[in-house]
């Protein structure tokens, strides 16, 4: 299957759509950029999982949603995040292990969460909030609602047994859920080609009655359209999509993984391809991308002195709340 | 007091609960139109229908995260898992998930799920049914952990069980389902936490729950005729605990016996013995003893299965070993 980019005569996202998507976008690039050197510089501690390279899959995913609809997201999070609406502030605060942060702290990269923003939170576990989102599109179900899940996961995911059985279950019931795997090629260092026997990674939602599609994951208009399509089924009551979204991760599994082992072709490749400039292009108003950027800095500052001057837990506090 | 069995105090309390918060629903294996392998859940398709009875495919770790994702939307899922012993196939969802989501918050979510079970020796199950693996939850921080003996706590723990907004892992025993015994007409909710005095005595504390507790009141029995009197503690939730009942009954008779079918080594057991011990060493008279499950799988035969556990009659032999101490 190969994967779709989009089609200059089909329908574009409205303008201020586009905008949207790449303000999301080009805040995740920024905010990774600050996070890695707040890491060399001993500011962040524990795994940091940079989101750079694939910014254009969440920010054209999550355009195709409403604000009440649900997301679940995984380690390697902050752009799902940025593009669900979060607050730079209370992002960088968690990050930087701040009372202030999104989970006062306790949470840090891997876990950052909302019930405010519908993110059911960040994931620790590969694979963990596979099951997570299939079960709040049931819980959508019971409730009565018409709201659907976006469940991001990734090819290392997808060789979890919590994957099929969640897509088998997500099919018998036709839950309001969309899978999008994220296939950058890398499960930790190993290439996707040396975990599975079929690297047609979207072709295994058919085995369970689930439509399987892949797209173009470094082309966010191409992303949006596909789970625009898919939502649109999810909300209608026709059950969930497989999406594919192939992207590249550029740096390595973790900051501190220089990820020697990724082949310096395929890297340049898409580096060549680069999410954010072929979303500039689709623009076409270097005036609007600039005012964008701009907002994105002053948004990217401000979090920055927030986080930096909100302490860190107080151990009393914290104690006090333990059952010990 | 009119007498249910066990399953139908269960039965009885999921059903009210489901009547009262449309949020409630059911999911687990083979639980809707045949009702659970125990029963439990029997009738509540035809009242409540396929939207909130919901039978899954074996997949244990899924749907049981799939109740974490349905929780954390605001619904209150009650999932079935068969046996104690596939609890261990949903170790993330419960462990890495439900446990910890709360917490990683920062407090700002409620993640209000109950995990039904059920464990214990039944008859020739053998290894993989006839588990008691109360404390690998006990062990995990953020989970609750209660086990009903009775008919009467059953249903006033799972309805509790159920409005508490924090996961609750409710561990039944499959030699309980078919007893019989009082609830109370009105509806009733026992709090999480509260041990019960299911007999009073002065001479020897045993500390027990789930089944075993009816072998200690058994043991009570035959030590009475001996002269002396047991005291039998329920403890009925393990997660909280109640410390104080414990420490209360530990420190009026000076001598506990803890008894649990689960394995000894590494057993809830060792953890309230050391309890007891930090906390009311001066009052004691004896040192704390456990008598406890073997530490082996449970076999399939019925000549060596019944000796895994521990037996009424040594209860009531340990209990007077205890009590002889010092008199």
């Amino acid at each position: 299957m190969e994967p779709t980019a989009h089609d200059a005569d089909e329908e574009l996202p409205p303008r201020a759509l586009l905008l949207e998507m790449y303000r999301h976008m080009l805040a995740t690039r920024r905010f990774e950029e600050t996070c890695l050197d707040f890491f060399r510089r001993g500011l962040i501690r524990g795994y940091l999982h940079s989101y750079i390279g694939q910014e254009a899959v969440a920010a054209g995913a999550i355009a195709a949603l409403r604000s009440d609809d649900w997301i679940a997201s995984t380690h390697r999070g902050h752009g799902h995040c940025i593009a669900k609406g979060a607050d730079l502030r209370f992002m960088m605060a968690e990050i930087l292990g701040r009372e202030t942060g999104y989970c006062r702290g306790r949470g840090g990269s891997m876990h950052i969460a909302s019930a405010d923003l519908h993110h059911l939170g960040a994931n620790g576990i590969v694979g963990g909030g596979i099951p997570l989102a299939t079960g709040a599109a049931l819980g959508i179900r019971v409730q009565g609602g018409d709201q659907v899940v976006i469940c991001f996961f990734s090819d290392g995911a997808s060789n979890n047994g919590v994957f099929p059985e969640s897509l088998n279950l997500a099919g018998l019931f036709r839950l309001p859920v969309i899978f999008l795997l994220e296939n950058n090629f890398y499960a930790v260092s190993t290439p996707v080609e040396c975990s599975t026997g079929c690297c047609e990674l979207a072709g295994r939602g058919p085995a369970y009655g689930v439509p399987g599609v892949c797209v173009d994951g470094n082309d966010a208009i191409a992303v949006w359209r596909e789970t625009r399509r898919a939502v649109r089924r999810a909300r209608s009551g026709e059950g969930p999509t497989l999406i594919e979204a192939r992207t590249f991760r550029w740096g390595g599994h973790h900051a501190n993984d220089p990820g020697q082992y990724v082949d310096p072709e395929r890297l340049a490749y898409w580096k060549g391809r680069d999410p954010l400039a072929l979303l500039g292009r689709e623009i076409r108003d270097a005036a609007a991308v600039a005012a964008v950027a701009s907002r994105v800095e002053a948004e990217l500052a401000a979090a920055v002195e927030f986080a930096l001057n909100s302490p860190e837990p107080a151990v009393e506090a914290f104690l006090a709340e333990i059952d010990s | 007091m009119p007498e249910l069995l066990y399953r139908e105090a269960l039965r009885r309390a999921l059903d009210e609960e489901m009547a009262r918060d449309p949020h409630v629903f059911l999911l687990g294996e083979t639980i809707a139109e045949r009702g659970g392998s125990f029963k439990v859940t029997e009738g509540l398709l035809a009242r409540y229908g396929p939207g909130r009875v919901i039978d899954t495919p074996i997949a244990e770790a899924s749907f049981t995260g799939m109740a974490v994702g349905a929780a954390l939307i605001g619904c209150r899922p009650v999932v079935e898992l068969l046996f104690i012993d596939f609890a261990l196939l949903a170790m993330d969802p419960i462990v890495n998930q439900a446990a910890k989501i709360e917490f990683i918050s920062g407090g700002r979510r409620r993640l209000p799920l109950v995990i039904r079970t059920q464990g214990g020796v039944g008859e020739g199950l053998a290894a993989q049914h006839s588990q008691s693996l109360e404390a690998l939850f006990y062990h995990i921080p953020g989970l609750k952990v209660v086990m009903p003996s009775t008919p009467a706590d059953a249903y006033g723990l799972l309805k509790s069980a159920i409005r508490d907004d924090h996961p609750v892992v409710f561990i039944e025993h499959k030699r309980l389902y078919a007893l019989s015994g009082p609830v109370p007409e009105e509806e009733t909710l026992l709090p999480l936490g509260k041990a019960d005095c299911k007999r009073r005595g002065n001479d020897v504390t045993l500390v027990s729950w789930s089944f075993m507790v009816h072998r200690c009141l058994a043991a009570a029995g035959l030590l009475e005729r001996r002269g002396i009197e047991a005291e039998v503690l329920d403890l009925r939730s393990l997660v909280p605990l109640d410390r104080e009942a414990l420490l209360a009954s530990a420190r009026r008779t000076g001598r506990v016996l803890i008894v649990h079918e689960a394995v000894r080594r590494g057993g809830v057991g060792g953890d309230l013995a050391a309890t007891i011990m930090e906390e009311a060493w001066s009052d004691l008279a004896a040192p704390v003893r456990r008598l406890a499950g073997r530490n082996t799988p449970i076999p399939y035969s019925r000549s060596i299965e019944e000796v895994c556990i521990p037996a009424v009659e040594e209860i009531a032999a340990a209990a007077a070993e205890l009590a002889a101490i010092g008199r």
